[in-house]
């Protein structure tokens, strides 16, 4: 292995070049971009009201007016799409910030003192692993009742073992280096080296693990609204919508395919900008690519 | 090696006592009383705390943990609320159904995925493997019980070769029962692939530029055996590391895929059971399933000491 001394420094400027010459991180960029962007305006403006039923309107093709159709209430699902876009970002945003918020903290924490606090912090998470976090997910709704809230509670405990593993992974990894040696002999104490030189090397493993939960998040989410534990009505979201839709697959199967297709870009575009950021900022990733 | 075995197994058995504590505790302290639910709202009181006693409810805390515990561990699983039949009947009924799912989803995971990831490594960069990892780009991004609802439309609704969902059971015959389960495992299977064929590609890109794969081309080997015999087996690391993942994640899968095709599976044992309150059974299925998870993981484990012998000598 040969010696450095700090990780090397690149401009801003040059990160923007690489930024927007890689087709990864573009196609992410600008989906998940759009995706937020609908989200937003969907506060503001939808093509039609998603909370009025209009019974007569019930289960229309797509057309000019409708574009994505009706549902069995006569709502139009594009106006519905938008509104759950917001929905799903919240959930898994929030979801994501525990995980980053806990554990983070906790993997920095067993990085930095070792032995036995280490131990204790890795044989917590392989507990929460050990879990499939669904079906966990299902037992923590089911308990405390189902809604957003616990879904983002539900999928946000989920996330603490994946960001703790990873913060300590990239600790570990910044902990026997040459600059850290020099912190400590300035007699820094290990709370404000984990402050001031080890995160913020590891920050960006934090972003990209950070897409990847996102779009996982959506995942979750859309899967607890599916089966009733989610999101409930008549605040719209995506998984709740192919609920609705599954039994009238035959007579309406726009009311399937669209929320679908919806999660399916949005996860794809997070996907694609994690790859991206990796890619950009991680010289090792780009040499195997 | 032994040392090593050994430690795996610790791990495994502490992180399994964690476990069965975790759930005991959860399911203790959710609001409503078993007693009262099996009796109805029109019994007395007397009625109620005498039931309570029956079925061992006002003994200590760490006595009804213990009692609980060493229940599992001899399989008597206590009594379902619900269906007052043995908790154990009611998950040999169903894991016949689960099992056999996530065990066909598993295979056919593995079956697409590694030709794929070698495929694409082979060709890493070109035309091939950009097609190839956009496919598994867009295969991770798809829910699984969206694709389900696709699949059902497709092949049940419109061209109907399988039935839409339900299942006739194994005695109606080998051939119709999977008939009925190739829908749901297909919809289980693909995205799980998607993620495999990934993770093999890039530990299998990782392995090419090692020095033994430039020795054994320069030795004149042909690049297809390279890559079969040099590279897929050092590879193989986390290849199964994510396909130890992948067990916990088939077996929550089947929770919602399950109820998708109205199989009468674990999964929808499980979810019924949370709906009507039935404790003791979801107390008994979530453990067998994190029992599961733990028991492959642990095999994960000891299979790293088979496919790669430099753990094997280390101590």
């Amino acid at each position: 292995m040969t010696l450095r001394f700090d990780i090397p420094e690149e401009n801003f400027a040059d990160i923007l070049v690489k930024a927007f010459t890689n087709r990864s991180f573009l196609t992410g960029f600008v989906i998940t971009a759009l995706v937020a962007a609908v989200a937003i305006v969907s506060f503001f403006w939808t093509p039609f009201d998603v909370t009025r039923l209009i019974i007569a309107d019930k289960t229309q093709a797509p057309s000019p007016v409708h574009w994505f159709g009706t549902d069995h209430f006569g709502r139009d699902i594009f106006s519905m799409i938008m509104v759950g876009a917001r929905n799903s970002i919240a959930v898994a945003l929030v979801a994501v910030g525990i995980g980053m918020g806990v554990g983070v903290p906790l993997g920095a924490l067993a990085a930095a003192r070792g032995g036995v606090v280490d131990e204790a912090v890795m044989r917590l998470n392989d507990l929460v692993f050990a879990f499939p976090a669904l079906l966990s997910a299902i037992m923590i709704t089911a308990i405390f009742g189902p809604g957003a809230l616990n879904a983002i509670i539900a999928i946000g405990i989920f996330n603490i073992p994946v960001f703790a593993r990873v913060a300590r992974a990239g600790a570990l990894a910044i902990w026997p280096r040459e600059f850290i040696l020099a912190a400590r002999a300035a007699g820094k104490g290990k709370a404000l080296i984990t402050m001031e030189h080890v995160l913020p090397n590891i920050v960006t493993l934090l972003l990209v693990q950070g897409t990847v939960q996102f779009a996982l998040g959506i995942l979750a989410e859309a899967g607890l609204s599916y089966v009733g534990l989610g999101t409930q009505p008549p605040m719209p979201s995506w998984g709740r919508m192919l609920f609705d839709a599954q039994t009238r697959m035959v007579a309406a199967p726009w009311m399937a395919i669209f929320p679908g297709m919806a999660i399916v870009v949005t996860v794809l575009g997070l996907n694609l900008l994690g790859d991206g950021i990796a890619d950009i900022l991680d010289p090792k990733s780009r040499r195997q690519r | 090696m032994t040392a090593y075995l050994l430690k795996r197994l610790a791990i495994a058995l502490i992180t399994l006592v964690l476990a069965s504590m975790v759930v005991f505790a959860v399911l203790e302290i959710i609001p409503g009383d078993p007693a009262r639910l099996m009796l109805g709202m029109n019994a007395s009181a007397d009625q109620v705390e005498l039931l309570r006693n029956q079925m061992g409810l006002n003994a200590p805390l760490a006595l009804r943990y213990l009692h609980w515990a060493g229940g599992l561990l001899s399989l008597d699983f206590g009594r379902s609320y619900t269906y007052s039949v043995p908790v154990i009947d009611l998950v040999r009924e169903r894991i016949v159904v689960s099992l056999p799912l996530a065990l066909i989803a598993l295979a056919l995971s593995t079956i697409i995925a590694i030709p794929v990831g070698l495929f694409s490594a082979g060709r890493h960069g070109r035309a091939g493997d950009t097609i190839a990892m956009g496919a598994a780009q867009l295969g991770v991004a798809v829910p699984n019980f969206w694709f389900a609802l696709m699949l059902i439309y497709l092949f049940a609704v419109w061209l109907r070769l399988v039935p839409a969902g339900g299942f006739p059971g194994w005695s109606a015959g080998v051939w119709v029962a999977l008939k009925s389960l190739v829908l749901p495992a297909i919809a289980l299977a693909l995205p799980q692939a998607a993620i495999l064929a990934r993770v093999t590609r890039s530990a299998l890109i990782e392995v090419l530029n090692e020095d033994y794969i430039r020795t054994a081309r320069a030795k004149g080997l042909p690049f297809r055996a390279v890559l079969w015999r040099h590279a897929l087996r050092n590879a193989m690391i986390p290849v199964l590391t994510i396909l130890g993942l992948q067990f916990a994640f088939l077996l929550a899968g089947t929770i919602i895929i399950e109820n998708v095709f109205y199989l009468p599976g674990l999964g929808r044992l499980v979810f019924q059971a949370i709906t009507q309150r039935d404790l003791i059974v979801v107390e008994s299925v979530v453990m067998l399933l994190v029992a599961a998870v733990i028991a492959v993981n642990l095999l994960v484990d000891l299979s790293y000491a088979v496919v790669d012998p430099r753990l094997r000598s280390r101590q």
